[in-house]
């Protein structure tokens, strides 16, 4: 009696429990989906249309499939957009060579103050970005506090200046993403067995072998995550050339910002953005073809 | 190969049917889902700000006030939203004429400084939001003569003031403020401070008194040189050093004017294009010299004790061929959906001829011909500068010259 009650209770629970499974999946992508639909898919469509309209704010915009948009963005800011890349390229090496020492240090060296050391990272992080970027402007002023110091001791020339140069865009933007490249480096480094580390030692592999052929392939993945993060939104980035730039250093997200703010050309604005987007997304397919799809294995 | 004939006792839609490509389901979806899409995309349409009809123009008798401002009852908070630098400040940050407003009239004052050029800030903060029928958030704001107070009129976006409200503004206000042409009858508009356009510098490094805008090319202030961004402020005054008349300029003159600064960039000589912000580029020691808006120069050269300091040795100079001379208007900008910003700001009171005696800061032009100094200075009873004498005007909506008075409260 007892069996047959419970084959009948196994029989009704099986098909919720099998429906429960069926769905889990749906339920679970939900949110994600949905976050995406809202916050990605509509805009994005929303801006793929404004780039094929014409119009004007007073009149309003009509959508005619005016494709001639792009052409035209193209040939009058090509010069921003390759800046563009240039500058989120450099700023990005930059981030990647300062960081990696740095993360290596602390994963490796930090001990028990490795939490002190990560907060000490990321301390001025907390402020905010155009703060932080306005504070440059005022450490690298002209008669400022370096500059004006160095002048006065005429190690340099009274005209030299960093502000309103690339120097000052890049090495901005270099400061600002620096977070974005250190964190996953420094995960990426964590998690690396000692073992191996020391399987290495054991075969007589000097500290440059294990680094090379050791550490830094292991942290191959770190190294994607980090450039990924830290060279998308540099390319993007219109604070550091708007605050540290001059008339030369002008790029992409400062006229995508001009274009829709101060020229209200809504449609020029969309193109642009969709531009960068898209060869911002060909260059990460590459880039992760190219890297990000390895096995760890297959680096060592 | 010879084509076979067809059998005519085959129907021929069935031998359509057997031969060609099939339309299917999954064809059908393919081909919605793309009309469905072209159709959204076409949807997502942005209307436009059709021009409203605004009584540009009418006799105040003539506009029913009560559908802007109800029952006139003060609201008892102005949001008052100002270019930085252009109101009186004390030695603790405070505005004395905005605390004697609110002792005045009991409407408190939230004061924000959030412009500091016409273009970004209307085209960001507040057309947009007016096309969408929602409200600024301001009920007072401040927008300089000329295009961009004429395009909010156009649009339909500002509200007319009731002029029965201003109590004493037609009496006090110095006439050349008053109908002005892109406004005719202060329908929209009233003065706030008035200026010009001219050339700012630093005296610590300019030795040599600026007297054109060539003196912006030249390479004796390599990487120093300041010029504005927006297509007002930057166009205009190259033309004019040019000797073209701007209202008159045809294209090719433009291309001309844009040749010019574009090769004194390309030289290195401009640092970079500015708004408001060229002012703290001047304080930092970055820039030498620019283009500059007479009262943030004024502000920024005068006196710590009156909200000055900035820039001690700051000097502003009429250009030879003239300045482009320039109004801050207030304005009301539509209340979109928030009625209750339709009430008040109408406390606004002009001092009794243009003069304010009590001690308060100034600012006031030194008597002279174009082309001499101005400079500020701290009121002691000294009232109203001198207007000079046959000073262009910048598209002939003939605000007047060189008054600087704070002209809230009095």
């Amino acid at each position: 009696m007892e069996g047959r009650v419970g084959a009948r209770v196994q029989l009704v629970g099986k098909p919720r429990a099998r429906l429960g499974k069926r769905l889990a999946p749906y339920l679970l992508t939900l949110p994600g989906g949905l976050w995406l639909a809202i916050f990605f898919v509509i805009p994005i469509v929303f801006m793929l249309s404004m780039s094929l309209q014409t119009g004007n704010i007073e009149e309003g915009f009509r959508f005619t499939w005016h494709f001639s948009t792009y052409w035209e963005v193209l040939r009058q800011y090509h010069t921003q957009l390759a800046r563009s890349f240039t500058f989120g390229s450099i700023a990005t090496g930059i981030t990647l060579v300062v960081s990696y020492p740095l993360a290596y240090w602390i994963a490796f060296r930090g001990g028990r103050h490795k939490t002190t050391f990560l907060f000490m990272l990321l301390l001025p992080f907390f402020v905010s970005f155009v703060i932080r970027t306005l504070a440059w402007q005022f450490i690298l002023a002209d008669d400022g506090i370096v500059l004006g110091t160095l002048k006065n001791l005429h190690l340099i020339p009274q005209s030299y200046h960093v502000l309103a140069t690339s120097v000052a865009v890049v090495s901005g933007i270099a400061y600002n993403y620096l977070p974005f490249m250190a964190l996953p480096l420094y995960v990426s480094l964590e998690k690396i067995d000692r073992s191996v580390v020391e399987a290495a030692r054991d075969l007589y592999a000097s500290n440059s072998q294990v680094l090379a052929r050791v550490i830094f392939p292991l942290s191959i993945p770190g190294v994607f995550a980090g450039v990924l993060l830290t060279f998308v939104p540099a390319v993007g980035d219109y604070v550091n050339a708007s605050i540290l730039g001059g008339t030369r250093t002008t790029m992409i997200g400062n006229i995508i910002q001009q274009e829709y703010l101060t020229n209200l050309h809504y449609p020029r604005a969309a193109a642009l953005s969709f531009v960068l987007m898209t060869v911002l997304l060909i260059g990460i397919f590459a880039y992760a073809r190219a890297l990000g799809t390895r096995s760890i294995e297959e680096y060592i | 190969m010879t084509e076979q004939p067809i059998d005519p006792s085959v129907d021929p839609a069935l031998l359509r049917g057997l031969t060609q490509r099939r339309f299917s389901r999954r064809d059908m979806l393919r081909y919605a889902g793309a009309g469905a899409s072209a159709a959204f995309l076409a949807a997502c349409g942005v209307s436009g700000t059709a021009p409203k009809k605004s009584p540009s123009g009418a006799s105040p008798s003539a506009i029913d006030y009560s559908k802007y401002y109800g029952d006139g009852k003060p609201a008892g908070i102005l949001n008052f939203e100002n270019w930085e630098l252009y109101i009186d400040e004390d030695a603790k940050g405070k505005h004395p004429s905005l605390q004697q407003f609110t002792k005045e009239t009991g409407i408190k004052v939230h004061y924000r400084t959030d412009i500091n050029d016409n273009d970004p800030f209307l085209n960001s903060k507040v057309i947009p939001v007016l096309q969408a029928g929602q409200d600024t958030g301001f009920d007072l704001m401040v927008i300089t003569n000329g295009g961009p107070v004429e395009k909010l009129i156009r649009l339909g976006y500002l509200i007319p003031l009731d002029h029965s409200r201003l109590t004493n503004w037609a009496a006090n206000v110095d006439p050349k403020t008053k109908n002005p042409n892109y406004d005719p009858g202060n329908v929209y508009t009233v003065p706030w401070q008035s200026g010009f356009t001219g050339i700012g510098y630093n005296s610590k490094y300019v030795k040599e008194p600026p007297t054109s805008f060539g003196d912006l090319l030249k390479p004796a202030y390599k990487g120093k040189v300041g010029m504005f961004a927006n297509v007002y402020d930057l166009p205009c005054p190259a033309l004019n050093y040019m000797g073209f008349d701007i209202d008159k300029s045809t294209p090719d003159q433009w291309k001309q004017a844009a040749d010019l600064v574009t090769k004194a960039d390309a030289q290195g000589i401009i640092r970079a294009f500015y708004d408001q912000n060229y002012i703290y580029k001047l304080e930092a020691g970055d820039i030498h010299i620019s283009q500059a808006w007479s009262g943030d120069v004024y502000i920024a050269a005068a006196p710590k004790d009156v909200g000055g300091g900035r820039v001690p040795g700051g000097e502003v100079r009429v250009p030879e061929r003239g300045p482009d001379l320039l109004a801050r208007q207030h304005v009301h900008p539509h209340p979109g959906t928030a009625p209750q910003r339709r009430h008040h700001v109408h406390g606004l009171r002009v001092p009794a001829g243009g003069r304010r005696d009590d001690g308060r800061f100034h600012l006031v032009r030194v008597p002279g011909a174009r082309g001499q100094g101005l400079r500020p200075e701290p009121a002691q009873g000294s009232g109203r500068g001198q207007q000079p004498s046959g000073l262009p005007e910048r598209g002939g909506p003939g605000p007047g010259e060189g008054i600087q008075d704070l002209q809230v409260a009095g």
